[in-house]
């Protein structure tokens, strides 16, 4: 069942630029150029790009808070604004600078108010509060007021909050954005959990991609309005020349380079001692291994794995692959 | 549903919040304000102080022959003011531009994310707030001033009544024109200048400062029924002090209620527009 279907999705807003002592210019500017996306039932979607790339923007069109220049956009099988509070029933929201618990009350008397706000039965309530407060280590703050709790203690709440109700969609903008580490790793360990329950509908934007390896096997990558990649990581790494690289380091400089399909040298150190080869897959690692010791005395060798900031990195600044 | 412990979707149905989820966001206006209790006794106390500098200009302009000023005597002055010290507490004549604040941080699309609309959450908060005014704000200057001086206690049992129906009317009131002022954010961002607007115009032309019928009575009339600022505090204090008629007492209440059916209307309208404003050009 499809739950997030959007086509052609555009949002242009207007910014007004100083050109005289008191002439201001108009420029229309896309956040959102046509965005097509369909998401599936229990997918957890990877939503990633730079900053301005227009992340927030499609979340909040999503969400029902922000109108579309153009476009259909439906998240389970309504139209977000005109039926913005009967979608608010069925989807959960985290957004990371942003709290939805109120400041002055404890954190148990914030979910209890939630319970009446979405009309929840006592029972389905309390299971997914016990539920929460055991995976996500609430109890020893639970009476704490908001105001006072730090802030992976906060973002524990706020997931908390957000999926009391049972939504069927949970949209998280930047959910682990300024965590210590520890705090990161009990999200994300949440998250996996309830990602592979199957049942909720997942969408996350971050620029912490450690996330995005951790938790989404899909991975939709915006720019500049537009997106530049759906599909897999390892797709990703795939097309866009992500390579594997293999470090030796031979007693001996080699005496004759190798020649081998889809291996390339990368580097050379130690005068020649130590070589970095990246390989397009073209070559196993294996092959390449073997030919080198029958060329020269192997002393040691690793194998360095596509890194993930990189491949992103490079999408970013558009570099083409080679 | 599947098991008791679980994160599964909430089966798809109709479900929508009750006068339930209302009760609930005004006890936690309640709770909210009862949290604060040094707060509470830093306002209770400032309110009380107030009453005794605001009496005594009261008295200085009483007409030493006949011991009244535009209709009112010495215990009616005195119940007029000290109930009055206490009434600010309760509509909350002043507070600080908080939905303003959401709505420039742009916080307020959390507010827009809930099934229930960012005015009917903050009015139900507003009314549990009121409550814990009325036994805190209001009981403690009322005490004071009946210790130290001679108050005018009503002669009729209905006007207790009323005065409450009135008290209700005045908050709504109150609440609306603040919620006009902070809605105003949507297109100014700053809404200091409103702000200052409706602490003056509410303390001089909504009785606060001193009775509209100082003004002449053509003008106090014209006050009263064109416009939401004798509504606050000016009629519930007319009630209690019992100017007028019980038929004029509930000529004043539906003109409160007047108000309140225009100014909800016209906070939904605005609500509307601004939502609008926020919605399509991203705030």
């Amino acid at each position: 069942m499809t739950v997030i279907e959007a086509s052609g999705l555009r949002k242009e807003f207007t910014v007004r630029v100083k050109s005289g002592w008191l002439r201001r210019r108009t420029r229309i500017v896309a956040a959102v150029d046509g965005i097509a996306l369909s998401v599936e039932r229990g997918e957890m979607v990877g939503y990633i790009g730079p900053n301005g790339a227009g992340k927030s923007t499609t979340l909040k069109m999503l969400t029902g808070v922000l109108y579309p220049s153009a476009g259909q956009v439906r998240v389970c099988g309504l139209e977000p604004v005109p039926q913005r509070t009967r979608l608010a029933l069925r989807i959960g929201v985290v957004f990371g600078q942003r709290s939805q618990l109120w400041w002055d009350l404890p954190l148990r008397d914030s979910f209890a108010l939630l319970r009446h706000v979405y009309a929840v039965p006592a029972t389905e309530h309390a299971g997914r509060l016990a539920h929460c407060r055991r995976l996500l280590d609430l109890d020893a703050f639970l009476d704490v007021p908001v105001r006072q709790l730090s802030l992976g203690q906060r973002m524990r709440g706020e997931l908390t909050a957000a999926l009391l109700h049972g939504p069927e969609v949970l949209f998280l903008d930047e959910p682990t954005i300024g965590l210590d580490l520890v705090s990161k790793q009990a999200v994300r360990a949440f998250l996996a959990a309830l990602g592979a329950a199957g049942d909720t509908t997942i969408l996350l934007t971050t620029h912490d991609l450690a996330d995005i390896e951790r938790l989404c096997r899909r991975l939709v990558v915006i720019d500049q309005g537009r997106i530049v990649h759906d599909g897999s990581l390892d797709e990703l790494h795939a097309r866009y020349g992500s390579r594997r690289r293999l470090v030796v380091d031979l007693d001996e400089p080699l005496a004759a380079p190798l020649a081998l399909p889809g291996v390339t040298v990368e580097s050379t150190q130690a005068n020649g001692r130590r070589i970095t080869y990246a390989l397009d897959g073209t070559t196993a690692a294996g092959d390449l291994v073997s030919r080198l010791v029958e060329a020269a005395a192997l002393r040691d060798i690793s194998v360095l794995e596509p890194d993930i900031e990189d491949v992103v990195a490079r999408l970013y600044t558009r570099q083409a692959a080679p | 549903m599947r098991g008791d412990d679980s994160l599964a979707p909430h089966a798809t149905g109709s479900r929508a919040p009750s006068y339930r989820a209302y009760l609930a966001l005004a006890a936690a206006g309640f709770q909210r304000y009862a949290t604060y209790r040094q707060a509470t006794v830093a306002a209770v106390v400032t309110n009380s102080v107030f009453g005794f500098l605001r009496f005594a200009v009261m008295l200085a302009v009483i007409d030493a022959g006949t011991r009244t000023v535009a209709g009112y005597d010495n215990r009616q002055l005195a119940t007029f003011v000290w109930a009055g010290q206490g009434l600010i507490g309760v509509v909350l004549l002043w507070a600080l531009p908080e939905f303003a604040e959401r709505i420039r941080t742009g916080d307020v699309i959390t507010d827009l994310l809930r099934p229930i609309d960012p005015m009917s959450q903050l009015l139900a908060a507003d009314l549990g707030r009121a409550g814990y005014a009325v036994l805190t704000r209001f009981v403690v200057p009322v005490v004071v001033g009946a210790l130290v001086f001679d108050l005018y206690a009503p002669r009729r049992q209905v006007t207790y009544a009323l005065f409450a129906c009135s008290t209700l009317l005045a908050t709504l009131v109150c609440f609306s024109c603040r919620y006009l002022v902070n809605a105003a954010a949507y297109w100014l961002l700053d809404v200091r200048g409103p702000q200052t607007a409706w602490t003056l115009t509410s303390g001089i032309f909504g009785g606060l400062y001193f009775p509209v019928w100082f003004f002449p009575d053509a003008m106090a009339i014209g006050l009263i029924v064109a416009t939401p600022f004798p509504s606050v505090i000016q009629i519930p204090l007319d009630i209690l002090v019992e100017r007028g008629s019980p038929a004029v007492q509930l000529g004043l209440l539906g003109v409160q209620a007047g108000w309140v059916v225009t100014l909800l209307a016209l906070c939904r309208w605005v609500q509307r527009r601004g939502e609008r404003k926020l919605v399509i050009q991203g705030g």
